[in-house]
């Protein structure tokens, strides 16, 4: 984290209360501000803020009273911790061993090429950000898929690629 | 609470439920094939014919079958419905008053089924995980009872000694020994944390034992820490398992509520209360120093180890570290008793194991089977063989484990036996492989994830991993030259002898395996040293590997 941004007032007391630190602030003071809530603290704002944001890194870390870099090396160790923001829907590819051997790497490649990203980008309209999941414990419907929160199993390739247009679409319209 | 109010509940519980009880799996598997859908359509039906008297819908854990999900089974005609679509679920409901079911009918009588023996997975696929009445009116809570009221602390930990139980997550560490160091410590703040970060990729028992009975893990914790003296215990669950989190949760509160969980528990002086950590996703958390770490809020960095957790662990307290499915046989072992589990299973490898078998098989899903079963009666009777082709080779282990060869099948399935074949049981995936999979490309593909997953804390792992990698992509693009395949057998080794944590020292396990078994797939990619070996531009790299791999690929992502 280059800059240390630590908010000088608290949120609630600024012109324009964000009830998103509110948020935090609650989850900090259930924890009792203690330093060790941290991954819970930070599960808490990636799910308000849909990312870490260094302002929200900062924040953290004077709430929890802790140095700043301590926050950020927990927060870039986890995976699913993201310091970039996210696409409206989330496509997650299963990686884990069953799914790789039905094919699950052709899927992450048709993906690829039709989003016209990478795994672990976001398409440049901010719609779809396509990431890798090291295994779903799903391995009974192999090769799964999770579009927005929901499984999918026994896919090929152009069943996903179809799912995923799908929300394309719907976004558009 | 006492032991009468503890059998009233059951008793009344069991009063309360219908005489025919319809099971519909609610796991994630069978969740992302509608279940959920299935469940109502059965409920509409029910009410459509007036049969809320006598019939009932229980949402339930994994019945196992996932391959063929969703399952819907009809108690006590046990009649198995598979891959059933909520269009003919009605059906079912019909076919209670004479009419016709639609949904294609399960074999309940396949070896699939009648080979397993289900020890922790008993009540798993029959009781609604998300009511602990259910839960106790088959006998739940029972045992941590026994433990507390007709058993000293010492006498626990004897007993689950002599039952010869084995640490489930890979290691296969006795437990009884686990617990009586924990036990001998001096006294004084003690935790125990049950293991549920369950990384190996192709392994999903763990998320089906919490999802389907979460009190079988509760009440084996509480036992633990009764047994070591523990008053705190965490459960380490991964995010990636929502439902499993969902239900621990709600398996925690109801407990509480009971008195069977917190302060005092069935009255006597004994406290223990359960708090959950979710992780954030980082495979190294299942190595015991690097979990303590994260549910300290910190970097997941393993540390080494003498001192154990045993004697030092989270907080410096003295800490038992037990896996979900060791913890979830503990209840089982008061139960029936010490003798009893050590009937089951092999001389050195008692009682059963749970295995996930996936990849290209016919019936893929959950099996409880008694330790010493042969990977053959496993692969062929049990899962079916491959569909339209022969086995080529098991992956045990996950990326800490190896690849058995279909010339090895009859080994036994056990602790040493599997170790002996240059695998490990690991936490119990077993992905079976077909002639349309290359070997070098599954180590490959492992060697992948250990690079992605190394905490970068030591050298060996760290870059050793990278290395690997590296040579074995030069392989697979058939750049390599015999000198290269001498290299990666000697980093393996390095690799294996000089890192930290277990995850290092059994990152090169997959290689290692698939060299041993598989060398010829190995030698047919090499190719013969170039007239030049040192081109201009990619010369003079330490590791001649690194020429043919992208600068994105090394910095480790």
């Amino acid at each position: 984290m280059a800059a240390t941004v630590v908010p000088t007032a608290s949120p609630s007391q600024a012109a324009k209360p964000d009830l998103r630190f509110k948020r935090l602030d609650i989850t900090m003071k259930r924890h009792q501000y203690r330093p060790d809530a941290l991954i819970e603290v930070l599960h808490v704002a990636q799910e308000v803020f849909g990312f870490l944001e260094a302002e929200v890194l900062a924040y953290v870390a004077h709430g929890l009273k802790l140095p700043p870099s301590k926050v950020y090396g927990v927060a870039t160790f986890y995976h699913l911790f993201s310091l970039k923001p996210l696409g409206v829907h989330s496509c997650v590819v299963c990686m884990g061993t069953a799914c790789y051997v039905k094919g699950s790497s052709q899927i992450l490649e048709g993906l690829q090429a039709e989003l016209a990203i990478q795994s672990g980008e976001t398409t440049a309209d901010g719609q779809v950000s396509l990431t890798v999941a090291r295994c779903l414990g799903a391995c009974g419907i192999a090769p799964a898929v999770v579009l927005d929160g929901e499984v999918l199993g026994k896919l090929d390739p152009v069943a996903a690629i179809a799912r995923v247009q799908a929300l394309q679409q719907q976004a558009q319209s | 609470m006492e032991l009468q109010t503890l059998q009233n509940i059951a008793s009344n519980e069991r009063a309360r439920q219908k005489s025919v009880r319809i099971y519909c799996c609610t796991s994630t598997g069978c969740r992302a094939a509608a279940a959920l859908e299935i469940i109502e359509t059965l409920e509409g039906a029910i009410h459509q014919r007036h049969l809320q008297d006598q019939v009932e819908v229980v949402g339930v854990g994994c019945m196992g079958f996932c391959g063929r999900g969703p399952l819907v089974q009809v108690d006590p005609d046990n009649l198995l419905y598979q891959e059933v679509v909520p269009d003919q679920a009605a059906s079912i409901i019909a076919a209670l008053q004479g009419g016709e079911a639609q949904p294609q009918r399960g074999n309940v009588h396949h070896p699939f089924f009648t080979r397993q023996m289900p020890v922790v997975r008993e009540y798993s696929g029959k009781i609604d995980p998300e009511r602990i009445e259910e839960y106790i009116a088959v006998g739940g809570y029972q045992s941590l009872y026994r433990t507390i009221y007709e058993m000293t602390p010492a006498q626990v930990v004897e007993e689950i000694s002599r039952s010869g139980l084995r640490g489930r997550g890979g290691g296969g560490y006795p437990t009884g020994l686990k617990w009586a160091t924990v036990a001998k410590m001096p006294g004084g703040q003690k935790y125990v944390i049950c293991n549920g970060d369950e990384g190996d990729p192709g392994a999903f028992m763990d998320r089906s034992i919490l999802e389907s009975d979460p009190h079988l893990v509760l009440e084996g914790m509480a036992i633990a820490g009764y047994a070591v003296g523990a008053n705190h215990g965490y459960i380490y669950v991964r995010a990636e398992y929502p439902l499993a989190i969902d239900r621990l949760q709600k398996g925690i509160q109801q407990a509480k509520r009971y008195g069977l969980l917190g302060s005092q528990i069935f009255d006597s002086p004994f406290d223990f209360k359960i708090d959950i950590r979710i992780g954030a996703g980082a495979f190294v958390c299942g190595e015991e120093t690097a979990l303590i770490h994260s549910i300290e809020g910190g970097r997941g960095n393993p540390v080494p180890r003498p001192p154990y957790p045993a004697e030092r662990g989270l907080y410096q307290c003295p800490t038992l570290i037990n896996n979900v499915e060791t913890l979830a046989n503990i209840t089982a072992i008061i139960r029936n008793g010490a003798a009893w589990y050590a009937g089951i299973g092999t001389e050195t490898s008692k009682g059963t194991k749970i295995f996930a078998l996936t990849g290209k098989i016919c019936n893929n899903g959950l099996i409880e089977v008694p330790m010493g079963i042969t990977l053959r009666e496993i692969v062929e009777e049990m899962g079916g063989g491959v569909p339209g082709g022969e086995v080529k080779a098991i992956q045990t282990g996950g990326p800490s484990g190896g690849c058995i060869p279909k010339t090895l099948l009859d080994t036994p399935v056990d602790y040493d036996s599997l170790r002996q074949v240059g695998s490990i049981m690991g936490s119990g995936g077993m992905v079976v492989m077909d002639q349309s999979t290359s070997m070098v490309e599954i180590a490959q593909f492992y060697m992948d994830f250990c690079r992605e997953e190394t905490c970068g804390k030591c050298v060996p792992c760290r870059t050793g991993t990278v290395q690997l990698y590296a040579l074995l992509t030069k392989l697979l693009e058939r750049q390599a030259t015999p000198a290269d395949l001498a290299q990666l057998e000697a980093l393996c080794a390095m690799v294996r002898d000089t890192s930290l944590c277990g995850l290092g020292q059994t990152a090169p396990n997959p290689v290692l395996s698939t060299l041993k078994y598989f060398r010829e797939e190995y030698e047919a990619l090499l190719v013969e040293p170039q007239y030049h070996p040192h081109p201009p531009g990619a010369a003079n790299q330490p590791v001649s590997a690194l020429g043919s791999v992208p600068d994105s690929m090394l910095e480790g992502a």
